[in-house]
């Protein structure tokens, strides 16, 4: 296949048995372009611009994503990419939308983790480890190895959250394992076959429904609710010419920080000092 | 992530400015820039706001809505051809059949399924990719609701009024507010863990246009809680779920009720039929469609599927002439462009700075204003920064969170945040980071009533795919509120309006006539919508994969 173009060269499809390198090639002494790096996806090679995150080289690269991607922010956990870098044994993880390519990265997305969720009934359940255990009794099984700690795109401590959840402590559990994106990754490498983020968000559940105290607040609202104490104004609102409701708007009063806050205003200001 | 110290992450001119930024921090610890006045936001929206751009708005010439007025890119997809041939589609095949047919698996399709189940409906929930992957999994600032004393919801309605310019239906905004104690009393009752003080009662901050601090939040992962709290009940209460199987079209009836929609499966790219007595439409917004060329903060599959669908059906929109822009969309690094700073960063107190390291806005405006500030500042007073791929943005002062709130209260509270700016080797903890506006919202969407039921019987809307409720410009935190309170409704009013239904039998004939529509008013045939996915190949790619021959072609 001829290429004319110094750009065309990034499809290693006609040539991939070809050994290349970003600094050597026509582009390199070509027109001025952003400088191009090897990623090889699932094993095949590519050459992308560097800089772009490892989702849009692979749309660079020509690939329409279906699986694997989601909300392309870092929040859903479909991007999960285990990767190697050229000349290294050691496996790494990152989300596909957050993380930039690097030259001679060996590359594969795990979109999909065939994980075991347990159904339950929340409003069955305690707030305790046989709530946990009999949802998943694998959860005994952990090793405490840390691999799911090394392979989290989070950084999340996932041994600690199983560690508190074999103890029992819903409450460590929930903290710790607040950050979780579900991206399956820790299961994935798992030797115990734990599936730690639905044992996480079981815990997280249980500990906000039973062990965090109700809202008061809430309570009593919906009992003012219910006995139509808003009604008469909301209507009278809803009918108030245009003019009587921009004034009420622009004359309402902005409740102001509270005291708590301001001391740690002061408090920071100390800080600044130093 | 450990940050690297030996690397600075700003280039150089970034740094001398960051430096002004530092020197003035202290002064400001206790200054506060004032709000604008009625009359300066409307000039200031005027002159600034992309809505108000001239040249960007396109008549729509075909179907209920004729007349109004849409951005081209929004316009593309509307006034385009089905992705199925009205005559020739076999409907007598009926693959599914059911009493709700929710499309949509975010925060207000799970609802509006969770509610319909609930009232004893047989449920079928269809979503293009996976339950969950929606914008509400990226919402981080947090949800409002009026549940505290010196609170009424009465307080509430008049913030959203005036925040939507008193454009928003009333009705809407009623619903949304009354509706919203309850919401939170739901959230916590499934065991959703937000933010709570040691004696039980949610933690509220201000969000722009809020004069009650009535913010509820998750630390900055609000929105995924919700979901992925959502999600699991979704799972446990066994309702049926079909994901990477988008809806292309809505089937109605021969008396013009909506009857379903056809299905298609993302991956083998079949064709189902679904028969269903109602059906609650729940895609979200338009984000992906890159109006006016912005960068977007939302989920890769906002295409504005349902809107294109409802269109069709014959159901009349509202306001999709404004879209909420984002006041503050990461500037830099190149590698998170777009994407969301949430508004809880300012509702903690950072300020917003221009490259000299001085205020020129009140930090807690609505979104429209706030972003027409920070976009009159990089453009008219040319007070931005500009970075070496020449974006321009100004400076959101985040370390002042730590100075006024102590040190550790950015890990704490906004960790996600803290994440995405360490994955770029950026400790926002101790420096400031660079923002721009960027897509964001959907202001508007297909017109509803506050039982969630769009111009057409029997087809819902619930969510960004629904306008009337925030008017032309939405408060943060409204948006987590509508798609759990109509999500809510829309699930409730399918659920007892299937009760009493019988479904006629089916029908694309509004399709046809739509088609008819289009050929009169000239639109060229190679458009082709829902879009389900954007398409981020290069023209390069696209070009090389010209030339083959169709399947089934005659040669």
């Amino acid at each position: 296949m001829a290429t004319k173009k110094p750009r065309d060269k990034k499809k290693a499809g006609s040539r991939a048995a070809q050994k290349a390198s970003p600094a050597s090639g026509a582009e390199a002494k070509g027109e001025a372009g952003p400088s191009m790096v090897d990623i090889y996806i699932m094993g095949k090679r590519y050459e992308v611009p560097e800089g772009l995150t490892i989702q849009k080289a692979l749309e660079y690269a020509g690939m329409r994503l279906l699986r694997g991607c989601g909300c392309r922010g870092g929040f859903c956990g479909a991007c999960g990419t285990v990767y190697r870098t050229e000349g290294d044994y050691k496996l790494k993880v990152a989300l596909a939308c957050q993380t930039v390519v690097e030259d001679g990265m060996y590359l594969t997305q795990i979109p999909f983790y065939p994980a075991n969720k347990a159904v339950y009934a929340l409003d069955e359940l305690q707030p305790a480890l046989e709530s946990l255990v009999q949802a998943y009794p694998e959860v005994m099984r952990c090793v405490q190895c840390n691999t799911c700690r090394k392979v989290c795109p989070q950084d999340i401590e996932v041994m600690q959250y199983i560690a508190a959840a074999m103890r029992g402590d819903i409450a460590k559990l929930a903290d710790l394992s607040f950050d979780c994106i579900m991206c399956g990754l820790c299961a994935s490498r798992c030797p115990g076959e734990l599936v730690q983020y639905y044992i996480a968000l079981l815990g997280r559940r249980l500990y906000a429904k039973y062990m965090m105290p109700q809202a008061s607040h809430v309570a009593d609202r919906l009992g003012e609710l219910r006995d139509g104490k808003f009604d008469k104004e909301i209507d009278e609102m809803m009918k108030m010419p245009l003019e009587d409701l921009k004034k009420l708007y622009d004359t309402r009063d902005i409740e102001p920080e509270d005291e708590i806050e301001q001391d740690a205003v002061a408090a920071g200001s100390k800080e600044i000092n130093d | 992530m450990p940050i690297d110290p030996g690397v600075d992450p700003y280039p150089a001119h970034m740094r001398e400015s960051i430096k002004k930024v530092e020197a003035t921090r202290q002064a400001r610890l206790t200054q506060e820039f004032p709000a604008l006045d009625a009359d300066a936001k409307s000039k200031l929206l005027k002159a600034f706001h992309p809505d108000h751009k001239p040249g960007q708005l396109t008549d729509i010439k075909v179907g209920i809505s004729k007349g109004e007025k849409t951005f081209a890119e929004i316009e593309s997809i509307l006034q385009a051809y089905s992705r199925l041939d009205p005559d020739t589609f076999d409907l007598s095949r009926v693959d599914f059949d059911v009493d709700v047919l929710v499309i949509g698996g975010g925060g207000a399709g799970s609802s509006a399924a969770l509610l319909a189940k609930e009232a004893g409906s047989e449920v079928l929930l269809t979503t293009k990719l996976r339950l969950g992957d929606a914008n509400t999994m990226m919402a981080q600032g947090g949800i409002q609701a009026a549940d505290k004393e010196n609170d009424p919801p009465t307080r509430h309605f008049l913030d959203a009024m005036g925040g939507g310019h008193y454009t928003n239906i009333p009705e809407l905004v009623r619903a949304l507010v009354m509706d919203a104690p309850e919401v939170i009393g739901w959230l916590q009752d499934l065991g959703a863990m937000f933010d709570k003080e040691d004696d039980g009662s949610y933690i509220t901050i201000h969000g722009g246009g809020t004069s009650r601090k009535r913010m509820h939040a998750a630390r900055d992962y609000s929105g995924a809680e919700i979901m992925r709290t959502l999600r699991d009940e979704v799972q446990n209460k066994g309702i049926e779920v079909l994901e990477f199987t988008s809806a292309i079209e809505i089937l109605k009836d021969k008396e013009g009720k909506c009857a379903g929609a056809v299905l298609y499966n993302m991956e083998t790219e079949e064709h189902f039929v679904c028969r269903a007595k109602t059906t609650v439409i729940a895609t979200g917004g338009a984000g992906r469609l890159h109006v006016q060329g912005f960068p977007t903060t939302n989920h890769y599959g906002a295409t504005a599927d349902g809107l294109v669908m409802a269109y069709r059906a014959g159901a009349p929109f509202i306001f999709m002439d404004a879209i909420q822009y984002h006041p503050t969309g990461a500037a830099f690094p190149e590698q998170i462009l777009g994407l969301l700073v949430t508004e809880k960063v300012r509702g903690m107190g950072a300020q917003v700075l221009n490259a000299d390291g001085e205020q020129f806005v009140y930090p807690l405006e609505t979104r429209d204003v706030e972003s027409s500030a920070i976009i009159r500042e990089c453009t008219e007073r040319k007070r931005g920064i500009t970075t070496h791929t020449g974006m321009t943005g100004v400076w959101l002062d985040s370390p002042l969170i730590e100075a006024k709130h102590g040190p550790g209260t950015i890990k704490k509270y906004l960790p996600a945040m803290a994440r995405q700016y360490e994955r770029c080797n950026i400790d926002m903890t101790k420096d400031p980071i660079l923002i721009y506006p960027t897509q964001h919202y959907q202001n508007g969407g297909i017109k509803i009533s506050d039982d969630a039921e769009s111009g057409v019987p029997n087809l819902f809307i619930a969510g960004e795919a629904s306008g009337g409720v925030h008017g032309r410009n939405r408060l943060m935190g409204n948006s987590l509120l509508d798609i759990l309170v109509f999500g809510r409704r829309a699930g409730k009013s399918a659920a007892a309006r299937a009760k009493d239904t019988k479904v006629g039998e089916l029908s694309l004939a509004h399709v046809k006539k739509f088609h008819e529509e289009l050929k009169a008013a000239g639109v060229p045939r190679d458009r082709i919508s829902p879009m389900l996915l954007p398409d981020y190949r290069t023209p390069e790619t696209k070009e090389r994969q010209k030339g083959q021959i169709p399947l089934g072609a005659e040669i």
